[in-house]
């Protein structure tokens, strides 16, 4: 019962944040100097055009009204039109949303499986000289800029080398995508290597804070021995609170798809913002942001229920 | 949480002399370890290339110069040059200036400003903790490089307006550090006391709590400086930063990018390099300020 008033309790916050999410993220859009209209018309516009575009478009109305004229929409599933592209923001969502979502889900698969056995060699081989040195590699990795990264990738083993495409697959569907392996392959390690960085210093720390309970010393106590006590206890352990950090990594992970997909023209929606971001084309962004902003939402909801649900001792300090 | 850091604050407030043994004992052990030194010289190193080097090495970063465009690294350009002939070197320092400018005072202003909005909420509990702590959970679920992208896209910004923008963005963590230090801190004897005689809220937070979370923030800001530099970057590369002839770091990434792909690697190294270097540096710095106030809890 206590967790399931938690979770009730939980989940209704995340509603509030959402909502608090939306009328930020419009405010802002909003009260920006310039506005839409300069943007999409260009700079020849005369005054008369730009009034007519902001009659057309609502933009002339108070703020307020704009604002609960867009909730209104927004909750009947509809987040307007583009400015710019003959298409609703709905539909350019759904067409690019799932290409974004498999090139992070590849990184993160190739990142967690690189980054969580890492973690533990490190843990186990702790303050020698191989865990210094996958820990200062760890620190460069994440203090690389994603877009440098993948530049030097792409003049490594698209110029030197002359291995693998430099641009990312450009198919329409998403199992297109798979069809061309290969140009997959910069944009995915150009993706995981700040998540590896981040991921294998995660896994390091929390199997060495498992390593120092009681559990561990009772268990290296009764004989066990230290391997099966690290890949039987403490793997588990720390594995958990590994994956419930996915969870808060989610606005992470888009930032960097954001670049990836701009470096390696990826028709994701990553590029779609960036494209958009130009004009600008306000629907766009804020649709964009909007879907974000939810995805981290309920990420760390999930996050925090899994974490819950799955240790009693969390559960307990409720 | 009784960690050494609480005392000499504490100790100011009673005029007695304050523990240098501790403090030479803390800055001993920052400098024992051999990461947060090497930091500091790399930080200390890129501030003097950066501001005193162009009185060394003085280039004309105003006007372009196309009769001198893309040199290879050479006589007078040790760097080479760009595109429309900048002088390589002398592009690092004033792109230095301005990434480290902007990544320094984004990552203090966000951290001052978090140091407050936690410390209120906390303190204040109650319906006003509750409706603080959301607002900070939505700025969370919004995607700072986005937001920062499109602002950046309708203002054309100049330092100022990016050092606003990103602390902007970025205070929410510290703001979360600090408020979970004050509800410890506001439970304890000395601060019961002083609200027990007489001493007002404002006393209490400014001189009993704020003081006792430096060491959270004064670690937490190395950390934000380094994510504000690498933020910066990312708005620069995406074409969206400083406007020219002025740059950063990750500009002259984003504007030697067409050359790099046909070979001219000094104009995309150097940059790159310098921003993986000074941000690893703030990293190791903040690290090594981390062991020496024994702060836990932070990544």
């Amino acid at each position: 019962m206590e967790i399931l008033r938690f979770m009730v309790k939980r989940a209704g916050q995340a509603v509030i944040v959402v909502f608090i999410v939306t009328i930020i993220v419009f405010l802002l859009l909003h009260s920006l100097p310039g506005g839409p209209a300069r943007g999409v018309l260009g700079i020849q516009a005369t005054p008369e055009q730009l009034e007519l575009f902001n009659k057309e478009q609502g933009l002339d109305r108070p703020l307020v009204i704009q604002y609960l004229d867009y909730l209104g929409r927004l909750l009947q599933g509809n987040l307007g039109e583009s400015f710019v592209l003959n298409a609703s923001v709905s539909d350019l969502l759904s067409q690019r949303v799932p290409k974004t979502l498999v090139l992070s889900v590849l990184s993160a698969v190739v990142a967690l499986s690189i980054a969580i056995p890492v973690g533990l060699w490190q843990a186990a081989r702790r303050n020698r000289p191989a865990d210094y040195a996958l820990t200062a590699l760890s620190f460069v990795a994440y203090a690389t800029p994603v877009f440098f990264l993948g530049l030097v990738m792409i003049i490594v083993f698209t110029q030197w080398f002359p291995w693998l495409p430099s641009q990312a697959p450009q198919a329409d569907t998403v199992w297109g995508i798979f069809a061309e392996p290969a140009a997959l392959v910069l944009p995915v390690v150009t993706g995981a290597l700040g998540m590896i960085a981040v991921f294998s210093r995660y896994m390091r720390s929390s199997t060495l804070d498992n390593l120092s309970e009681d559990y561990v010393r009772t268990a290296l106590a009764k004989g066990t021995s230290r391997k099966v006590v690290l890949r039987r206890h403490v793997f588990r352990n720390s594995l958990t609170s590994v994956v419930t950090m996915l969870g808060y990594y989610i606005p992470v992970l888009f930032g960097g798809a954001l670049v990836v997909e701009q470096l390696f023209n990826y028709p994701g929606m990553g590029l779609l913002f960036w494209n958009a971001a130009q004009t600008p084309d306000f629907p766009v962004l804020l649709g964009c942001v909007l879907i974000i902003s939810i995805a981290t939402v309920i990420g760390s909801l999930l996050a925090d229920l899994t974490q819950v649900l799955i240790d009693p001792r969390v559960r307990e300090s409720q | 949480m009784s960690h050494t850091a609480l005392q000499p604050t504490a100790t100011i407030e009673n005029d007695l002399p304050a523990p240098v043994s501790n403090r030479a004992l803390m800055i001993r052990r920052l400098l024992r370890n051999k990461l947060a030194v090497a930091g500091i010289a790399v930080v200390l190193f890129a501030f003097v290339f950066s501001f005193l080097g162009p009185l060394l090495y003085p280039t004309d970063q105003m006007h372009v110069d196309l009769g001198s465009a893309g040199l290879a690294p050479g006589d007078g350009h040790p760097l080479g040059t760009d595109a429309v002939g900048f002088d390589q070197l002398g592009r690092m320092m004033v792109g230095g200036q301005v990434s480290l400018v902007i990544g320094l005072a984004a990552g203090i202003l966000a951290t001052m400003i978090g140091s407050v909005w936690g410390s209120v909420a906390g303190y204040a509990g109650g319906w006003i903790d509750a409706v603080m702590m959301r607002i900070v959970d939505s700025g969370i679920a919004i995607p700072a490089l986005f937001i920062l992208l499109v602002i950046s896209a309708i203002t054309s910004p100049n330092s100022l307006t990016m050092i606003v923008v990103i602390a902007a963005l970025s205070w929410l963590v510290p703001s979360r550090l600090v408020r979970a230090e004050t509800l410890s801190l506001k439970q304890r004897d000395y601060v019961l006391t002083l609200r027990g005689i007489g001493g007002s809220h404002w006393r209490v937070v400014g001189r009993h709590i704020v003081p006792n979370t430096v060491s959270t923030l004064v670690v937490n800001a190395t950390f934000q400086v380094a994510d504000a530099i690498l933020l910066v970057a990312y708005v620069s590369y995406l074409g969206m930063g400083v406007q020219a002839p002025s740059t950063d770091w990750g500009g002259m990434l984003s504007a030697g990018l067409n050359a790099a792909y046909s070979g001219q690697w000094w104009l995309i190294l150097p940059p790159g390099i310098a921003i993986i270097l000074v941000v690893c540096a703030f990293n190791a710095i903040g690290d090594g300020l981390r062991d020496m106030f024994d702060v836990k809890g932070q990544q």
